[in-house]
């Protein structure tokens, strides 16, 4: 069992990263506000932060000139007349093959997506954290390595085998769907419906369920392991047991790392795009995959401007997702690094 | 353990159990609890890595079918060109990738470690495109890039015709463009990493240094690297993660071309398993990309978990 607790050691050092950032700057206090020194620090951050501002800049000055004015000037030039046309034109008619309904459609699959994989992989990863830290039989500890380990296989080896997984479970679902439902209702071809799960939403749901659990069950299992034992001792003295615990003690401690876990999921889900290629239909596509089927396609002209500003709208959620969450967002993604 | 009853006590006991049917009960929930992890951990990520696998050996087409013809996909992958273009392309990736990711990340984290004003803003400017996701990130810097209206245009405008910055365009170079776009989006990460390793390292160490007069920058290459290394192995292992996943910028950024010339290892899987319906080369490519991430995860566990197993 040593590997997992060397695992452990490597989730408890990234789950203290964030409150070590706020510890504040360290090193020599300097002297004068424009020594060399100085002028050579700040100047170097401010030229960097140009590199990373730029193309935020870029996205937002493109999607507000019209096409005449693009054609005029160069990426950076700032837009002489504001118009908010491309904005209109990609979130509600932007054309992807023969649908022209816009961004607006990708945004939609996208939380209908999100919601209900955001709900599952956070109710399984929060119960799983909960009973291999309180309630470990023999053999969890291994399963969660396993689980661990897995996190680490290139996403590609296990594509396909999922499809035929899910090909496999729709058609059991199916079978039993059809067999039971002549119980309940006598109509007449009530029964022919299909359980659907590759190439629909549900699937591309269990799917993101799966890949989600390693880095939010690590993440919920040592947030659970430094709640003292006592705790739940007294707990079980007062007759509660697996859920009772579950529901009065630990849920409402558990806020902050549902917090943490809620970041990592709304921000690594929304930005997927393999999955929501191999396993959607076109007409579900998520926002992600319709996007760069948007600005990737190769007949018509090219309309920059409405590009980048469905560019801009398919990042929008992440980034507000960012700046309203700062250090929690700092946190996750440093207990998300154990997830490589 | 306290609470959760162990294994051994359970078999001893199953016999109690059967008047105390609450006890075995409640040890039954935490099973159930843990069958969907369960489940994932050894059907979804063992048992189609090795189905996977095992597929690799057959010559299937549109369909998997179990027909063997021994390393047979591996000689033809290894003798198909685009492949061999795939692997360059990420070994030049890879290599740049690393290092620059490395250097910058520590350089920002270390110069956001100098006692300055506004550190928030700036750890908030470097890190905000990490969220954003690789095909926003492909786009934008496919739109920075363009030769017309991008850095190449814009410079040319100033007078300098000749001038020649088409990265996108020139099979030569086309990597380094993903590269500038792949730094901006993943540098962030590295450097919340560093820079939260910077501030575990103990005041005293910096003190110690100005006593016997030691320069800033020889303090940082010679005293606090080398205490950082865990926080590097671990900035590696994510990197180089990453670097093999190579996908969704390339899709978006350039679409693999000029022609191949920015292919990676994982596009071609795609394209064998899902546009080529030749499912047995997409097995045999995407073993190939399990076995790399082996050979770079089992010395990096030996080092961190082997050696504390004997410590």
């Amino acid at each position: 069992m040593a590997n997992i607790d060397a695992l452990n050691a490597t989730g408890a050092a990234t789950a203290s990263v964030a409150p070590r950032l706020s510890d504040g700057p360290r090193g020599p206090k300097p002297k004068s506000a424009l020594s060399p020194r100085n002028i050579m620090l700040y100047g170097t951050l401010l030229i960097v932060s140009i590199y990373y501002l730029l193309p935020l800049y870029v996205m937002i000055v493109t999607s507000l000139k019209d096409m005449a004015e693009i054609r005029m000037g160069n990426v950076f030039s700032p837009p002489v007349d504001v118009t908010f046309q491309p904005w209109v034109k990609a979130w509600a008619e932007a054309c992807t093959g023969v649908n022209c309904d816009g961004l607006s459609r990708g945004f939609w699959n996208s939380v209908r997506i999100l919601i209900p994989s955001v709900l599952l992989s956070m109710t399984i990863a929060l119960i799983s954290g909960y009973t291999l830290s309180k309630w470990k039989f023999k053999g969890s500890e291994v399963f969660f390595t396993i689980l661990l380990v897995g996190a680490f296989i290139p996403y590609q080896v296990m594509l396909y085998p999922i499809v035929i997984g899910l090909r496999e479970v729709g058609g059991f679902m199916t079978d039993i769907y059809q067999g039971t439902c002549g119980l309940f209702t006598a109509a007449e071809g009530a029964c022919r419906g299909r359980v659907q799960l590759f190439g629909s939403l549900s699937g591309l749901v269990i799917v993101h369920t799966i890949f989600g659990l390693p880095i939010n069950v690590l993440l919920f299992r040592n947030y659970f392991a430094s709640i003292p034992d006592e705790l739940f001792k007294a707990a079980r003295v007062d007759g509660a047991g697996f859920w009772g615990i579950l529901i009065r003690i630990i849920l409402p401690m558990s806020l902050p790392i549902i917090v943490v876990s809620g970041i990592i999921q709304v921000t690594g889900i929304w930005n997927d795009f393999l999955f929501g290629v191999v396993y959607t239909r076109a007409e579900s596509y998520p926002m992600t995959v319709q996007l760069n089927n948007i600005v990737n396609s190769v007949q018509g002209i090219k309309e920059y401007n409405v590009n980048m500003a469905a560019t801009l709208l398919t990042g929008l959620v992440p980034l507000v997702v960012y700046f309203f969450s700062g250090k929690l967002f700092v946190r996750g993604i440093a207990a998300g690094a154990v997830k490589g | 353990m306290a609470i959760a009853e162990s294994g051994e006590t359970t078999v001893t006991r199953r016999t109690a159990a059967a008047k105390k049917p609450i006890r075995l009960f409640r040890n039954l929930w935490s099973k159930i609890a843990l069958t969907p992890m369960i489940l994932t951990a050894v059907v979804v990520f063992m048992g189609g890595t090795i189905w996977t696998i095992v597929y690799s050996f057959t010559n299937s087409g549109l369909l998997p079918r179990l027909n063997w013809v021994g390393l047979d996909q591996y000689e033809r992958l290894w003798s198909t060109a685009k492949w061999i273009v795939s692997i360059k392309n990420l070994a030049i990736y890879g290599v740049f990738s690393l290092t620059f990711t490395l250097v910058i990340g520590f350089v920002l984290a270390a110069l956001l470690d100098r006692k300055i004003r506004f550190e928030d803003t700036f750890r908030t400017i470097f890190l905000y495109p990490f969220a954003l996701s690789f095909i926003v990130t492909g786009l934008v810097w496919q739109w920075i890039l363009n030769p017309e209206f991008g850095i190449q245009g814009i410079v040319r405008g100033w007078g300098w015709e000749s001038f020649t910055f088409n990265p996108l365009n020139d099979p030569e170079i086309v990597m380094f463009g993903l590269l500038i776009a792949g730094l901006w989006q993943g540098t962030g990460l590295i450097m919340c990493i560093m820079l939260a390793g910077l501030r575990g390292i103990d005041e005293d160490i910096w003190k110690a240094a100005r006593v016997d007069g030691i320069g800033v920058v020889k303090t940082y290459v010679q005293i606090i690297i080398p205490m950082m290394r865990p926080v590097f192995v671990t900035a590696v292992v994510l990197i180089t993660s990453g670097i093999i996943k190579l996908y969704d910028l390339v899709v978006a950024q350039t679409a693999g071309g000029p022609g191949i010339a920015s292919e990676v290892p994982a596009k071609y899987v795609m394209t064998t398993m899902f546009g080529g319906q030749n499912l047995g080369q997409g097995f045999a490519a995407s073993t190939m990309m399990l076995l790399s991430v082996v050979i770079i995860l089992i010395p990096w566990a030996l080092l961190e978990f082997g050696g504390r197993k004997r410590g």
